[in-house]
């Protein structure tokens, strides 16, 4: 009898308190409009579609709804996600998302054309030239958007990995034993 | 030559001190205490040693395994067994075999494995066994036989010994009792004095273990030299094991010369139940510890402190593994507050100020 | 509260085993063939690369001027010996990555001929300004392996007015000793070195700070230094990394070097003893700096030497020349083996800061197996710097950089006691190297992602501004239409109409 009643009111008690919680989420919302512009602030705003959304609004719109992972700009990189992980406060597992291989435009030289087209269609005017003349990619302000592919009617622009130099080379993080044996384990699988 | 090395940085040169050869260090400064207290409590301390190490090792094995971690040099790096054998140490030495087991899963599993394996831990997992044995099952973890030296006519032999193992202590007529500390809090709760209940102790026979009790309880003396000879290796800092003594011997010091018929004098604290144990080879757990001289300091301070408190005014006659399981939570705070400070910059992190002479 | 339970003034530190007699008690050798190139890196120096003056086919003379120093924080280059000009293009670095930089080849001609220069006799009667501006010409950087350009220093001392040159010769990485020799072969010169420094800096006091495992090296420089009332010579405690120069001012002062700052700005300047000795030639014979003593040492190396090594041997010709164990080597390694870089292979060249080369077998090396943190500390205790090594590799490996940058990431030196010390073989440096360098990366890609939204702002505004543009222009020539229809222009007012159009319109095509 004795252990009944206890059952019985801390099932109660748990109820009424899960219950006002409930109400409490529901009246006691918070807008997130906010959010969504603290969101946008942080994303490259260059609406280069790369997410799978058709621009950087509509991405934003997702992150805030919970429907998109904090990993979800390529542009914007692991340094990116970690800024929009911990203002949406999701936890990040980074160690399994690829750094996406950043990639630039570069203009051969021996096809361009002079067209103009592809420094028209570029969001970071990273594409420098003038009617009749090679154009040639700005690396440094180019963001990998490929829009300028699209357009460029003799596919003299292409997409190189930045080069590694001396100025850019970084150490490697070390891989830990622990991600050895996964690694071992799942060749035996 | 090769013509492609792996990428590594400095050092590339380091000492030859390994995880494994310090653990092993440790074992060697336990064994002369170890082999004197199991010679001292016969055939049935030997089989409990051995049945807890040997679990110890069973179980590390097992998490191991579970976690996919599996590897003969993991298991045989020496943390388990000396987890093992520490926990062996601070068990009744005549207890039945399940105590040595389900010890030794206490230990490695949740005192180690569940917080993710060596390093990990928050708590001394041959401690948080102890004391979890110890709220468990009270008779089985109180219950102390007289010393009984192998190959002694009195004695049991081998295999009377695992009767005892086996069987339990019921149907055999051994001679028990309590530890010195034990005893004295019993009489202390018959209002008795001091200089009433002490009439038969010997300080020399319990410094050098011919006494009841576990064998990390009874031979002080070998087992502070075996903590010295580890603090000459460098194996452990003196930084901890000074300061719990210290501060042990002060409070009781103070203490006893108030009232010296209703509290113990410093001498019986240092010399009785698992203070130079849990002083050398507990407490400087490197896991549990603080990182800092300072924070070890105030570590062992506080566990001193403890023991002394529950010893003097708790509910234990020994309150070692409690005042360790709660200095250990306090460890992530005091490493958070006392840390080392940065060169150039004062202990706030803020750069120092250039003084204009 | 925490200086009372450490009264030392040293911090820290590791005793790795010094295996310096192999090479410590052989003279240098000055006689080491002229390799047939020579390759010489455009940067060897902190700062910006030196800029080439000479063309391919261009015959040189030792000591002449190859490439000048860009900037206030350079460092020019000169042949090493005399000679055709090959080639000057990418070649490998010596660098972990091998990654090629720009380099300039000279074919030695084999005669080694001296370009003449002027002898100075009485260097103190040079302005302190002129001797720093001879120490820049001649391509001096600090030879301790900071390569920082030591005019620039120089110059720093004496706007500071700083009150003490600590002159480090404590040489605290195992196996080398090229420094050690150099003070036992060449004091006087070292000694006079550094009264020309005195003098560049305006200052009066030096301290020679040597390890107190170099008892030849300390007798040989204070008796050098013995008529200069101004110089002491002092030993100091055998320690990694003594050599660290703030680790050496503490001590030798008792001042702490604020994060953020430099040292003469607590009135000390530090300098090495073959940057001193470099000063010497310098000022002295007007000879630049085009050589070097390298340490080539190693369990590797049959024959370990220090060599006076012409700038931009390749590291094969030296392993060549002191005999290499080619089929046990494990690890070749430029500079010291707690802080030097591990290369892969040995077809690089040896530079300004090549203090040594190092042929490591396996048994020598620190064992990689690594094993979990067991939080011994042992990091913690010998971390010069007072960082919580195990801490941040913790926070690293978590991918939790911001939070090894709070607790001291970038007060980091890379000293490698902490990867030296753990029992568990964790690669703790790398583990910060590979932080700090990822650090850098973020703050770029951040700066990269705020000029991508100032570019894409600066874009939408300018096709605003073209849109009202052309609006407004409209709305002209809307309103010239109207205005023709009720009464003529004239001809110049039309033209004006149409310039302004032109010059628009060849404004959007601009863009």
């Amino acid at each position: 009898m004795y252990v009944l009643a206890a059952i019985v009111s801390l099932t109660l008690l748990g109820l009424l308190l899960g219950f006002l919680l409930g109400l409490a989420g529901k009246y006691l919302k918070v807008e997130s409009s906010p959010l969504l512009d603290a969101i946008e602030a942080l994303l490259p705003g260059s609406q280069c579609g790369q997410c799978g959304f058709i621009g950087c609004k509509p991405a934003a719109e997702a992150l805030a709804n919970g429907n998109a992972p904090a990993t979800i700009c390529p542009p914007g990189g692991s340094a990116l996600a970690e800024q929009l992980a911990l203002l949406l406060g999701l936890d990040l597992d980074l160690s399994d998302v690829k750094e996406p291989e950043l990639l630039v435009a570069r203009v051969s030289e021996a096809t361009c054309t002079g067209c103009t087209r592809c420094f028209k269609v570029c969001p970071t005017d990273a594409i420098v030239g003038a009617p009749k003349q090679i154009h040639a990619v700005v690396a440094d302000a180019c963001i990998g958007c490929k829009k300028c592919i699209d357009v460029c009617p003799t596919e003299c622009l292409q997409m190189h990995a930045i080069e590694v130099t001396l100025r850019n080379w970084r150490w490697t993080k070390p891989v830990t034993a622990k991600a050895e044996v996964n690694t071992m384990g799942e060749a035996l699988c | 030559m090769k013509t492609s090395f792996k990428l590594s940085s400095g050092a590339h040169i380091g000492t030859r001190i390994t995880v494994s050869h310090i653990m092993w260090q440790v074992m060697l400064a336990l064994t002369p205490a170890t082999v004197l207290g199991l010679y001292l409590f016969g055939w049935p301390a030997i089989n409990l040693f051995v049945i807890t190490v040997l679990s110890a090792l069973f179980f590390e094995a097992l998490c191991l395994k579970l976690a996919g971690r599996f590897a003969r040099s993991v298991l045989l790096d020496g943390s388990a067994l000396l987890t093992g054998w520490l926990l062996a140490m601070t068990l009744p030495p005549w207890s039945p075999w399940w105590i040595g087991v389900v010890g030794s899963g206490l230990a490695i599993i949740l005192g180690k494995h569940v917080y993710g394996g060596l390093g990990q831990n928050l708590f001394n997992p041959a401690m948080l066994a102890r004391v979890a044995l110890l709220i468990s099952f009270p008779i089985e973890m109180t219950t102390w036989v007289n010393v009984s030296p192998l190959f002694f006519t009195e004695s049991p032999g081998i295999v009377t010994s695992w009767q005892i193992t086996f069987g339990g202590l019921e149907h055999l007529d051994a001679v028990t009792g309590a530890t010195t500390l034990g005893f004295i809090k019993t009489e202390f709760s018959q209002n008795h004095l001091l200089s009433d209940i002490l009439t038969e102790y010997s300080g020399f026979l319990n410094f050098i273990g011919w006494t009841r009790g576990s064998l990390g309880e009874t031979s002080s003396l070998l087992l502070a030299l075996g903590g010295v000879w580890l603090i000459r290796q460098g194996i452990i800092q003196w930084h901890i094991p000074a300061a719990l003594l210290l501060s042990v011997t002060l409070l009781s010091s103070i203490f006893h010369l108030l009232d010296n018929q209703h509290y113990v004098s410093p001498l019986l604290h240092l010399n009785s139940g698992a203070i130079v144990c849990v002083a050398f080879f507990i407490a400087t757990d490197y896991v549990t510890s603080p990182n800092t001289p300072t924070g070890c300091l105030v570590f062992g301070a506080g566990c001193g402190l403890l023991i002394f408190v529950i010893r003097t005014w708790g509910a234990y006659p020994e309150g070692a593994g409690f005042a360790i399981l709660l200095m250990n939570a306090a460890t992530p705070l005091i490493d958070t507050y006392i840390k080392p400070r940065i060169y150039g910059r004062d202990h706030k992190g803020k750069p120092i100020e250039i003084l204009k002479s | 509260m925490l200086s009372f339970f450490n009264p030392l003034r040293i911090r820290g530190g590791v005793h790795p085993e010094a295996h310096k007699t192999a090479t410590a008690n052989l003279p240098i050798v000055t006689d080491f063939p002229l390799p047939k190139k020579l390759y010489i890196p455009l940067q060897q120096h902190v700062g910006k690369p030196a800029e080439p003056l000479i063309r391919v086919g261009d015959k040189v003379l030792k000591g002449q001027l190859l490439a000048y120093s860009q900037g206030m924080i350079s460092a020019p280059v000169h042949a090493p010996s005399s000679g055709t000009i090959l080639d000057v293009n990418d070649y490998p670095a010596p660098h972990p990555s091998a990654l090629p930089i720009r380099m300039i080849v000279l074919e030695t001609d084999g005669q080694d001929t001296w370009m003449l220069a002027p002898t100075v006799n009485d260097p103190f009667q040079l302005t302190p300004e002129d001797i720093s501006l001879r120490v820049g010409a001649a391509g001096i950087v600090g030879l301790g392996g900071a390569t920082f350009p030591t005019a620039v220093k120089l110059n720093m001392g004496r706007e500071a007015h700083i009150d003490l040159l600590i002159i480090n010769g404590s040489e605290c990485e195992p196996y080398l000793s090229c420094d050690d020799r150099q003070m036992q072969e060449r004091a006087e010169h070292i000694i006079d070195g550094v009264r020309i420094m005195l003098h560049s800096m305006t200052t009066t006091n030096a301290v020679v700070a040597i390890e107190d495992n170099k008892p030849l090296a300390f007798l040989a420089m204070q008796k050098a230094a013995q008529s200069f009332a101004a110089i002491t010579v002092m030993q100091i405690p055998t320690r990694y990394p003594m050599g660290w120069d703030r680790q050496l001012i503490k001590y030798l002062t008792g001042k702490e070097v604020p994060v953020g700052s430099r040292s003469s700005e607590i009135g000390v300047t530090i300098h090495n003893v073959s940057t001193a000795l470099a000063v010497h030639k310098a000022i002295r014979y007007g000879q630049p700096l085009v050589s070097r003593v390298v340490t080539v040492s190693g369990g590797a190396i049959l024959r370990p030497l220090n060599i006076e090594v012409p700038l931009g041997t390749l590291i094969a010709e030296l392993f060549t020349f002191c005999e290499v164990k080619t089929d046990a080597v494990a690890r070749i390694i430029m500079g010291g083996p707690m802080m030097g870089d591990a290369l892969p292979h040995v077809n690089l060249p040896t530079v300004k800061a090549t203090s040594g080369v190092l042929a490591l077998t396996q048994s020598e090396l620190k064992n990689t197996e690594e094993h979990p943190c067991i939080r011994c500390a042992s990091c913690i205790s010998v971390c010069p710097a007072g960082l919580r090594p195990l801490d941040m590799a913790n926070n690293i490996r978590m991918n939790q950089l911001d939070a090894a940058v709070d607790i001291g990431l970038k007060d980091c030196i890379s000293c490698g006691c902490c990867s030296y010390i753990c029992p568990s073989n964790i690669p703790l440096v790398q583990y910060f190297k590979y932080a700090a360098g990822e650090v850098a990366a973020r703050q770029q890609a951040q700066h990269k992602s705020e000029q991508t939204k100032r570019l894409i702002d600066a874009r939408a505004a300018r096709f605003k501004r073209i849109a009202d543009q052309q609006a407004a222009e409209e709305q002209v020539r809307l309103a010239a239409k109207a205005a023709r229809s009720h009464q003529l222009t004239t001809d110049s007012d039309t033209s004006t109409i149409l310039g302004s159009r032109l010059a628009q319109q060849s404004e959007v095509d601009a863009h």
